[in-house]
C-alpha cells in the first residue's frame, strides 16, 4: 500500500485555505444523522468532542480516568506558542514554522507545520474567550515568555500550569455540549480495540473499568487522541496512566506507526532517587529562562560534592562549567530539548555529576535573583548595593514566576532551592512518533483519525517546548472538525451502524480472550516486574543515545520479556470487577510489542536526528549528524510479530526551507 | 522505617466495608505516600491478595486523582500538597496510619480507597462554562484588556483541580469551595459576566441536587484545600447568588 499524505497543491502560505475552500462540508441537518467516537479527552481530544459537538455531531467520548478533566494534558506546565507577535520581536507565521521545523531536526512535514503555525494565533483568541486565564502585564495585555530552541518571546502560559488552564478550557466546551445532549461522556472506559467493518473504522469495543463490562460502541467515525507512550520507558514524566493501548491497537487494524523511536528526552526533570520510584517529575524548561546550567569545572570539586563534603554555593564562580553557554553561545541556556539532554548526559557521563549517583547537573538562580532584585530595588527606590535586601526581593520576583515549581522541588528533593542550587537530569517526556496521519489527520484506516500526541505529524525527530499543546488544540479546535466532514460527507445517508454484526463478535471475542487469558494466567510476578524490566532495556538500549549492538539486542530481549510475561504474569482478582492490575497488564502487554517496535525503527534509521541519537552517527564535536538518506517518515505497518512489521517510507520534501545543518552555537 | 496502616478494604458499591491492618517495613523516608502503598500492593499481590485500590494519575499534584484521608485528614498532614506529593518523611518509625476514602453521601464508594466523583463533573455540566462557539472566530486575544489582579484572581480561583478534600473534610459534606472556586472564575473575567446570573443558579441548584451540604463557615475546607482555594470564593459565590436572585 503505497502512503499518500494529500498534501495540497498550491503555494505553502495557502494550501490551508485552499483545502478548506475545497472540502466537503455536511449539512447540517445531516450532522445530526451522523455519530462520532473520540477516544481520549486530553487536549486534543476534549477539544475535537467539543468542537464536533458544536457543529452538531453526535459524539460519544471516553476517557480511561473518573473526569474528563484528569486527562495527562493537565500536567503541561510550561506553556503554549503562538505567533501573535505581540511582543514585536519579529516574530510571524513563517518563523513560528521555520523553528519548527529546524527544531524538529528536518523530519516533519512542512505542510502540516505551516497550518499549525497558522492556526495557532486563533488558539489563543479561542482559550481567552473561554476563560482561560492567561499570565497579563500590568497593562492588562497578555505576558509571553521564551522556550528553547528560539529567539522570540511567543509563549503564552498562567504560571507553571498552563496545561491544567487549557485544559480546563477544553473541559469547560465539553461540559456545555454535555449539558446540551450533545456529547455523551463515558468515564472510566477504556477503549480495547477498533472495529473495522468494510475497511473502514466503525466503531470500538471497550471496558467499563468499574464493572468490568465488555460494551460495544459504534460511529460512522473514530477519533484516537490517546496521547503518547513515554511510559514504555515505565520511568517518565507521564501521568502514569499513560499509554499507547488504543494507538497500537488501531495499528494491529492496519493503521501503520510512524517513527516509533523518536522520544524526547527533556533536560530539566528531578533527578531519580531510588528503586521505589514511580515517576519522574519534569520542571518545567520555561525554568531556563532565569535558570543557569552547569557543573563543577574540576573533577575534585564534583567528587566532594557527591560525597557530601562541599556544597554547591561554595563553588567560586571561576570554577564552575557554564557548559551550554560555553558550547552554544547564542542560545546559551536555552537551546532545544535534545542538545540540552545530550549535553548534560555528557558531562556527567565525563564524571562531573553533582547528585550521590552522579547522574544530576545544578541549575541555579543566584543570578536571576539579584538581577530582579536590583531592579525591583531600583523601582522603589531602594538600596541596590544590599545584596541581602536585593536577594529577597528578587527572590520574590523569582517565586512569582515559578513559585509553584519550586514548591514541587522541595517537597520532592527536601531541599529549598532559594537557597541552593536545583538538581536536574534528563528524562523521557514525550514521543514525536506515533500513528502515522496524512493531511486531513486521518491514519491509514479509512475513517479512523489521530490527533495530538496520539499522531505523528508535526514535530519530526524533536519537539520545541510550548508546541505539544499548541498541536493538540489546533488538531482538536481547528483542523479535524474541518477535515472529517470531508469524510463525513459520504456518510449521510448510511444511518446508524449496527453492533451485532460479525466485525464486532469477532473485535469483542479478541478482547475477552485477551482479557482471559490474562486473569486466568495465575504466574509467578505482578505486572510491574515485568514493565520495570521493559523500561531498564529501553532506557539503557534505546535510551539517551543508541547503536546498532544495543538496538539489536534489545530487539531480542524484548521478544524474550514479551514470551515470559505471556507465561508467568500474575493478576489476582477477576475480570468483571473494578482490577487496576488487570488494566496495566493490558497496557503492559501492547508496550511490550510497541517497544519492539521502537528498537526496530531505531535500527533502520542510520542517521542522528533530534531526539534519535545513533553514536555511530555523530559529528567530530558529538552533535547529531544527521543524513540526506534519511530523510522519510517511516511508517511501519502491522505483520503479526512486531519484528516482522514492513517499512513504508514518506519522502519529506523541503521546498520552502533550506535543509542546513542545524546549528544554536 | 516500619509501619501500621489501617485500611478500609470495601470490595464494591454493595459491600459494607471494614478496616484491616497490614505491616509494611523499610519504608523510605524519600517515597511518596502513593509509591508505600505500591510497595504494600506488590507484596499483596506476591502473598496472592488483592491489592488496594486507590485512584491516581499524575502523580505530580495536579490533576486531582488521588484522594486519600489520611489520620483523619484529607490527603494527609502535610499542608497545601496532595497524597502523591505527600512523602513519608512526614511520619516516623513505628507510626500507626489510618487510611480511608473521602466520605460522602455525594461521593459513593467504588472500591476500597476509590470513590465516585462524578458529582462534579455534573455541577460543571451545569454551567460551569463560557458559552463561546470553539469556532476560532473570536476576537482578538488582547481586545479586552484585563486588569492583572482580576487576571490572577481569576487564574488563583481556576487552579482547583476538583479532588474534593474540601467535601471531605467538612462536617456537612459542602461543595461550596469547589463551586464557589468554579463561580469565580468566570464572575472575575469580563467574557463570564454576561451569564453569570443563570450560571451561579444552575450550579448551585445542581449542587444542591447531588446531596451536598451546606457552608456553616467551619473553614476546614480552605485548611486542608492542597490548591490553597481561599473562601473568598464562597463569599463571592454567595454575593453572585444573592445577586441573581434579586434579578429574578
Ligand atoms: C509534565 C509534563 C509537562 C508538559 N509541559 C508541556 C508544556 O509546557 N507545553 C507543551 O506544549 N507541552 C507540554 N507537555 C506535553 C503535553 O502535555 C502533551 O503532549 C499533551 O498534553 C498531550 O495531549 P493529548 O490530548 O494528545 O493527550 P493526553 O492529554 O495524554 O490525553 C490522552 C487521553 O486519552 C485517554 N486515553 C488514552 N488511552 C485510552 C484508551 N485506551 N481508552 C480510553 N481513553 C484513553 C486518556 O484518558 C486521556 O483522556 C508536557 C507533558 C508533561 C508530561
Ligand atoms: S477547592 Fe481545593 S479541596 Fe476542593 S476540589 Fe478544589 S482543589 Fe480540591
Ligand atoms: S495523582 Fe494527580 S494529584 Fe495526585
Amino acid at each position: 500500500m503505497a502512503l499518500d499524505s494529500k498534501i495540497p497543491e498550491g503555494p505553502l502560505a495557502d494550501k490551508w485555505t485552499n483545502h478548506k475552500n475545497k472540502i466537503n462540508l455536511v449539512n447540517p441537518a445531516n450532522k445530526r444523522n451522523i455519530d462520532v467516537i473520540v477516544v481520549g479527552t486530553g487536549l486534543a481530544g476534549g477539544s475535537a468532542a467539543a468542537t464536533l459537538a458544536e457543529l452538531g455531531y453526535n459524539v460519544k467520548a471516553f476517557c480511561f480516568q473518573d473526569s474528563p478533566r484528569r486527562a495527562h494534558s493537565i500536567a503541561a506546565q510550561g506553556g503554549i506558542n503562538a505567533a501573535k507577535n505581540y511582543q514585536g520581536d519579529g516574530d510571524s507565521t513563517y518563523r513560528l514554522f521555520y523553528d519548527t521545523v529546524k527544531g524538529g531536526d528536518y523530519r516533519s512535514r512542512e505542510a502540516n507545520v505551516y497550518r499549525l503555525a497558522e492556526v495557532s494565533t486563533n488558539i489563543i483568541d479561542q482559550c481567552v474567550a473561554q476563560g482561560v486565564p492567561f499570565a497579563r502585564e500590568y497593562g492588562g495585555l497578555l505576558d509571553n515568555r521564551s522556550f528553547g530552541g528560539v529567539l522570540v518571546s511567543r509563549t503564552f502560559y498562567a504560571a507553571g500550569q498552563t496545561g491544567q488552564q487549557l485544559l480546563l478550557g477544553a473541559y469547560s466546551a465539553m461540559n456545555r455540549q454535555i449539558g446540551r445532549g450533545k456529547i455523551k461522556m463515558y468515564n472510566r472506559h477504556e477503549m480495547l480495540d477498533v472495529v473495522i467493518v468494510d475497511g473502514k473504522a466503525r466503531g470500538i469495543i471497550a471496558r467499563d473499568l468499574v464493572s468490568g463490562k465488555i460494551e460495544r460502541h459504534s460511529a460512522h467515525a473514530v477519533v484516537l487522541g490517546t496521547g503518547g507512550y513515554g511510559n514504555v520507558f515505565y520511568l517518565s514524566t507521564n501521568a502514569m496512566g499513560s499509554n499507547v493501548t488504543a494507538a497500537w491497537k488501531a495499528h494491529k487494524r492496519g493503521a501503520f506507526f510512524a517513527n516509533p523511536c523518536y522520544t524526547q528526552i527533556h533536560p530539566t526533570c528531578i533527578p531519580v532517587s531510588g528503586d521505589h520510584q514511580s515517576k519522574l517529575t519534569l520542571m518545567s524548561e520555561s525554568l531556563r529562562n532565569d535558570g543557569r546550567i552547569w557543573v563543577p569545572k574540576k573533577l575534585e570539586d564534583a567528587e566532594a560534592i557527591r560525597a557530601g563534603k562541599l556544597k554547591p554555593t561554595k563553588i567560586a564562580e571561576e570554577d564552575r562549567d557554564y557548559y551550554l553557554e560555553r558550547r552554544y553561545p547564542a542560545f546559551g541556556n536555552l537551546v532545544p530539548r535534545d542538545v540540552a539532554s545530550r549535553a548534560a548526559k555528557e558531562r556527567c557521563d565525563a564524571g562531573y555529576g553533582v547528585n550521590a549517583t552522579g547522574e544530576a547537573v545544578y541549575l541555579d538562580f543566584a543570578d536571576a535573583f539579584m538581577r530582579y532584585g536590583r531592579e525591583q530595588a531600583l523601582v522603589k527606590g531602594l538600596d541596590v548595593n544590599d545584596d541581602v535586601l536585593v536577594k529577597k526581593l528578587g527572590q520574590e520576583v523569582v517565586r512569582t514566576k515559578y513559585g509553584n515549581l519550586f514548591q514541587m522541588y522541595e517537597k520532592i528533593v527536601d531541599e529549598n532551592p532559594y537557597e541552593t542550587p536545583m538538581m536536574i537530569y534528563p528524562a523521557v517526556h514525550y514521543t514525536m512518533g506515533g500513528v502515522w496521519v496524512d493531511y486531513n489527520l486521518m491514519t491509514t484506516i479509512p475513517g479512523c483519525y489521530a490527533i495530538g500526541e496520539a499522531n505523528f505529524s508535526d514535530h519530526g525527530a524533536n519537539r520545541l517546548g510550548a508546541s505539544a499543546l499548541m498541536q493538540g488544540l489546533a488538531d482538536g479546535y481547528f483542523v479535524l472538525p474541518y477535515t472529517i466532514g470531508d469524510y463525513l460527507a459520504d456518510d449521510i445517508r448510511t444511518g446508524p451502524i449496527p453492533t451485532d454484526t460479525k466485525e464486532f463478535d469477532e473485535a469483542e471475542k479478541s478482547v475477552r480472550d485477551n482479557i482471559n487469558h490474562l486473569i486466568n494466567n495465575k504466574g509467578k510476578h505482578p505486572v510491574d516486574y515485568f514493565h520495570k524490566r521493559l523500561g531498564k532495556i529501553m532506557w539503557n538500549k534505546c535510551g539517551m543515545s543508541r547503536n546498532a549492538e544495543d538496538l539489536k539486542s534489545a530487539i531480542d530481549e524484548i521478544a524474550e520479556l514479551r514470551a515470559e510475561f505471556w507465561k508467568d504474569v500474575m493478576i489476582p482478582g477477576s475480570a468483571d470487577e473494578y482490577n487496576e492490575e488487570l488494566a496495566k497488564a493490558g497496557r503492559v502487554a501492547d508496550f511490550l510489542e510497541l517497544g519492539e517496535l521502537f528498537a526496530k525503527d531505531a535500527l533502520q534509521r542510520e542517521e542522528s536526528a533530534g531526539g534519535h541519537f545513533r553514536e555511530e552517527y555523530q559529528t567530530p564535536e558529538g552533535e547529531a549528524k544527521r543524513r540526506k538518506e534519511f530523510q522519510y517518515v517511516s511508517a511501519w505497518e502491522y505483520k503479526g510479530e512486531p519484528k516482522d512489521a514492513v517499512l513504508h517510507k514518506e519522502e519529506l520534501v523541503y521546498e520552502n526551507i533550506e535543509v542546513k545543518e542545524r546549528s544554536y552555537k | 522505617m516500619n509501619l501500621t496502616l489501617k485500611i478500609w478494604r470495601q470490595k464494591n458499591a454493595n459491600d459494607k466495608g471494614k478496616m484491616v491492618d497490614y505491616k509494611i517495613n523499610d519504608v523510605s523516608p524519600d517515597m511518596s505516600f502513593l509509591e508505600m502503598l505500591d510497595v504494600l500492593n506488590s507484596g499483596l499481590i506476591l502473598k496472592g491478595e488483592e491489592p488496594v485500590a486507590f485512584d491516581h494519575d499524575c502523580r505530580e499534584g495536579i490533576c486531582g486523582s488521588c484522594s486519600l484521608y489520611i489520620n483523619g485528614e484529607a490527603h494527609g498532614p502535610d499542608r497545601g500538597v496532595t497524597t502523591c506529593q505527600l512523602h513519608m518523611r512526614k511520619f516516623k518509625d513505628g507510626d500507626t496510619i489510618y487510611i480511608e476514602p473521602f466520605r460522602a453521601t455525594a461521593f459513593p464508594v467504588i472500591k476500597d480507597l476509590i470513590v465516585d466523583r462524578s458529582a462534579f463533573d455534573r455541577i460543571q455540566n451545569a454551567g460551569g462554562f463560557i458559552s463561546v462557539n470553539t469556532s476560532g472566530n473570536t476576537i482578538d486575544a488582547n481586545t479586552i484588556p484585563i486588569n492583572k489582579h482580576d487576571a490572577d484572581d481569576a487564574f488563583s480561583a481556576a487552579t482547583c483541580i476538583g479532588c474534593g478534600a474540601c467535601v471531605a473534610s467538612c462536617k456537612n459534606s459542602s461543595a461550596m469551595l469547589f463551586v464557589g472556586a468554579k463561580v469565580s472564575q468566570y464572575a472575575l473575567l469580563p467574557q463570564g459576566r454576561v451569564e453569570a446570573v443563570d450560571r451561579v443558579k444552575n450550579m448551585v441548584a445542581q449542587m444542591d441536587l447531588e446531596g451536598f451540604g451546606n457552608c456553616t463557615n467551619t473553614g476546614a475546607c480552605e485548611v486542608e484545600c492542597p490548591k490553597g482555594i481561599s473562601l473568598e470564593n464562597i463569599a463571592r459565590m454567595n454575593r453572585e447568588y444573592l445577586f441573581a436572585n434579586i434579578k429574578d
